[in-house]
């Protein structure tokens, strides 16, 4: 059987290029970094070079600006935390919006119940859209954070980061992004945009998983987060982890050199399927923006039946998908993401995501475009609901 | 030229098993272990299969383990999470003084927020007194957090009796930096009635980036990182699939591999051969067999640590100093200070820390290259 795996946005293969490069540093570099010997020496230049690497692929000024982290997660509750800390004593309120990934939501629920802080959570449009003057008007005097997503991770709507980014910096607000999503998919420049911090993660553009990183802009206050050694100029205390590290900067390498390419064979193999999917199957909708979405990202919802019964029948045939974010597929609540953009619980647990990746090719969308309109005719025909 | 690697306590070299699995995992189950299709079902098998092993050997059930990014953060989740889910019952807070960075700079940090902090004084083998101890115990102590090995000097501290005494106190947690016990010294978190302990992967010659803590059921940490749902909730994140399965096989490894008599012949041979070769020398901490097979810490007198090192490198020995991770700050062990060792002594100490790819052969070399750089080196101090 044929196997297709369009789930990119929950995780990403391993570029063989990631694998070969991060190699050495298991069992021939494998000193401690921190160590004064070469073992650690050359474990330090690796961390170096890789640092760089990252640090071009964000537009950043100065290397000093990247923290590596564990993961996406990590680093988003490294932003929001550190800053929340580190200007409490300014004010306790701050900015998100209703469709952030949990590991901003539920950090700020934290800080809601946990530390006395107040949350705004902005509504965002029927496409998914943040509007930057709900931003505007949701600054207050001692709002010390504004967090917005740059591409969401169910619908892949994009953020109008720039101009939100504008916003906060003329009310002299700290604006974090988590650019999990985005990064090595889109471009992203830290400047363009405006933003003080930025998560990125390296498994969502073919990179290892268990790594990721903060960018910090110059001057941002923010606290630590990990305490312990002077690792990372003393921001995030841990024995590095060289390979991983090493496997990230060559994913941003990577990414760097292919992106446009990258972008424009993904947006027309997202266009053919969307448009496949809205030509075979009626009683359909799109999820997010048409234009302002991820290149990979196709989010529909298929009414009068279940999405978990799509991605079981899809896997049997050999299709990897979702039915929103990975991460709470374990949970039997409707994406939050899809209620916030109006849809009703009914549509929403009916709803599928597709997420294109680098290594998808077009006989894999065929391929889908084959057997989902069969498996959604076949659901339909047990459904007490639908009658065609 | 030889290689000889003795700073396994700094990190240690993955298994070449490991490094395959590594490889083999990396390449092949690359899914989202939360994602329901085959692709996630497969990586969410191998995490269920290495949480077991791990389980296995610390003598605990597998829902009881859940993994890390590393040592540092399984000691930052566990203390701040311990101590702020049971803040409401008290304030002290207890530790040791020759703990590791990740464990004192979060009780500093604890300090700052108002909690009280008893940091426990050591005598000269690095070992806690237990008087002490029991005199600073009252009901508002909420968490006490030792090492079981020292990563300097190797002092093995007397957990059983500590839990023992600990056990009386219901509102309470103990918790234990099992970094560098895991794989080389018993650790059985639940027999000796520890609430939470800290293990970590690349110093069992598993890959960096990966560890995993101990909480014992029904016992309720503050998560440190928020977020989805992985891991039970306890620590949210995609987890490191093949870092996760490269630890799982470095653990099955070590407990085959590590022979801690033969590392305690090994340890007896470098530090009777270095005392008895060498003028002015001495080994910090616990005698030979009392202390970790794996770590000796030896002074030379006379000579800078660092620069002893520099040269031993190029002869192709790697050693260091002490820990790896404050040796970029330019103070002389907060351990070997606090074990009351003198400062010329301080200055001129090096950590040999072994592992199972040791053998006498290059323990013997190892000795040789040291006598005649200290003797070199002492001959240019005394110019």
């Amino acid at each position: 059987m044929t196997k297709v795996y369009m789930d990119n946005g929950a995780t990403t293969p391993v570029d063989p290029k990631v694998i070969e490069a991060m190699q050495p540093y298991f069992s021939e570099v494998y000193g401690n970094p921190s160590s004064f010997h070469s073992f650690g020496r050359e474990g330090r230049n690796a961390i170096t070079e890789a640092r760089d690497k990252v640090v071009e692929l964000i537009g950043a000024d100065y290397t000093k600006e990247l923290i590596f982290t564990s993961g996406g997660t990590e680093a988003d509750n490294y932003a929001i935390k550190g800053v929340a800390s580190a200007l409490e004593a300014k004010g306790k309120h701050i900015i998100t919006s209703a469709v952030e990934h949990h590991a901003v939501l539920h950090t700020c629920k934290y800080l809601e119940k946990r530390r006395g802080f107040e949350v705004t959570y902005l509504p965002v449009d029927e496409d998914g859209l943040v509007n930057p003057e709900d931003v505007k008007d949701a600054i207050r005097e001692d709002t010390i954070l504004i967090t917005i997503m740059m591409a969401n991770n169910e619908v892949g709507t994009i953020q109008p980061i720039a101009q939100i980014g504008e916003i906060a910096k003329e009310a002299g607000v700290t604006f974090h992004t988590d650019a999990v999503q985005a990064v090595g998919t889109i471009p992203v420049d830290v400047n363009e945009l405006n933003v003080d911090l930025l998560s990125l993660s390296g498994h969502k553009f073919n990179g290892p998983k268990g790594v990721g990183a903060l960018y910090i802009r110059k001057g941002t206050r923010i606290n630590k987060f990990m305490h312990g050694g002077a690792q990372e100029r003393n921001r995030r205390a841990t024995t590095e982890n060289v390979p991983a590290i090493v496997g990230l900067g060559k994913a941003a390498e990577i990414a760097m050199e292919g992106l446009e390419q990258k972008q424009e064979k993904l947006v027309s193999l997202r266009d053919k399927l969307i448009s496949g999917i809205e030509e075979r199957i009626d009683h359909i909708k799109l999820n997010g923006h048409r234009e302002k979405r991820l290149p990979g990202n196709v989010n529909v919802s298929i009414k009068y039946i279940e999405g978990e019964s799509i991605l079981m029948k899809l896997d049997l045939a050999g299709i990897a998908a979702s039915s929103g974010s990975a991460c709470t597929s374990g949970s039997l609540d409707p994406s939050h993401v899809l209620l916030s953009m109006g849809l009703t619980h009914e549509v929403a647990h009916g709803s599928l995501r597709l997420t294109l990746g680098k290594y998808n090719t077009k006989a894999e969308v065929d391929r889908v475009l084959e057997v989902l309109p069969k498996v959604v005719a076949d659901l339909r025909s047990m459904s007490p609901i639908y009658n065609g | 030229m030889k290689e000889i690697y003795l700073d396994n306590a700094a990190t240690t070299k993955p298994y070449d098993k490991v490094v395959n699995r590594v490889t083999e995992v990396l390449k092949n189950y690359y899914g989202n272990p939360s994602s329901l299709h085959r692709k996630g079902i497969e990586a969410e098998k191998i995490i269920k299969e290495a949480r077991r092993e791990i389980a296995k050997k610390l003598k605990v059930k597998p829902n009881e383990i859940y993994f890390t990014s590393g040592g540092t953060e399984g000691n930052n989740m566990l203390i701040k999470g311990g101590v702020k889910a049971l803040k409401r019952y008290g304030n002290r807070i207890i530790t040791s003084s020759i703990e590791h960075p990740s464990v004192l700079e979060v009780f500093n940090r604890l300090e700052e927020e108002g909690f009280d902090v008893i940091r426990l004084s050591v005598d000269k083998e690095g070992i806690i007194d237990i008087e002490e101890l029991k005199s600073y115990l009252n009901d508002d102590t909420i968490l006490v957090s030792i090492m079981g090995i020292n990563n300097e000097i190797g002092t093995i501290q007397p957990l059983a009796q500590i839990g023992e005494i600990l056990s009386k106190y219901e509102r309470l947690y103990f918790h234990i930096d099992g970094v560098q016990t895991f794989g080389k010294w018993n650790l059985h978190p639940s027999k000796i009635r520890a609430d939470l302990c800290t293990i970590s992967s690349h110093k069992v010659h598993g890959p960096k980036g990966v560890g995993a803590v101990y909480i014992k059921d029904g016992s309720r940490i503050t998560n440190l990182i928020a977020g989805s749902g992985q891991e039970s909730g306890i620590r949210p994140g995609t987890e490191n699939v093949p870092g996760i399965a490269g630890f799982a096989k470095a653990t099955e490894l070590i407990f085959e591999r590590v022979d801690k008599e033969r590392l305690y012949s090994l340890k007896e041979l470098l530090v009777k051969r270095i005392l008895n070769e060498i003028d002015d020398t001495q080994l910090n901490g616990p005698k030979i067999r009392e202390g970790a097979p794996h770590i000796a810490n030896i002074s030379f007198a006379g000579i800078k640590g660092e620069v002893l090192i520099h040269s031993l490198e190029r002869e192709g020995i790697y050693l260091s100093t002490g820990a790896a991770c404050s040796s970029k700050q330019d103070t002389p062990s907060y351990i070997l200070e606090a074990i009351g060792v003198s400062r010329e002594m301080m200055e001129g100490a090096i950590r040999f820390s072994l592992s199972d790819t040791i053998d006498e052969d290059h323990i013997n070399y190892t000795v040789d290259k040291v006598k005649e750089n200290v003797q070199m080196l002492r001959k240019i101090m005394m110019r």
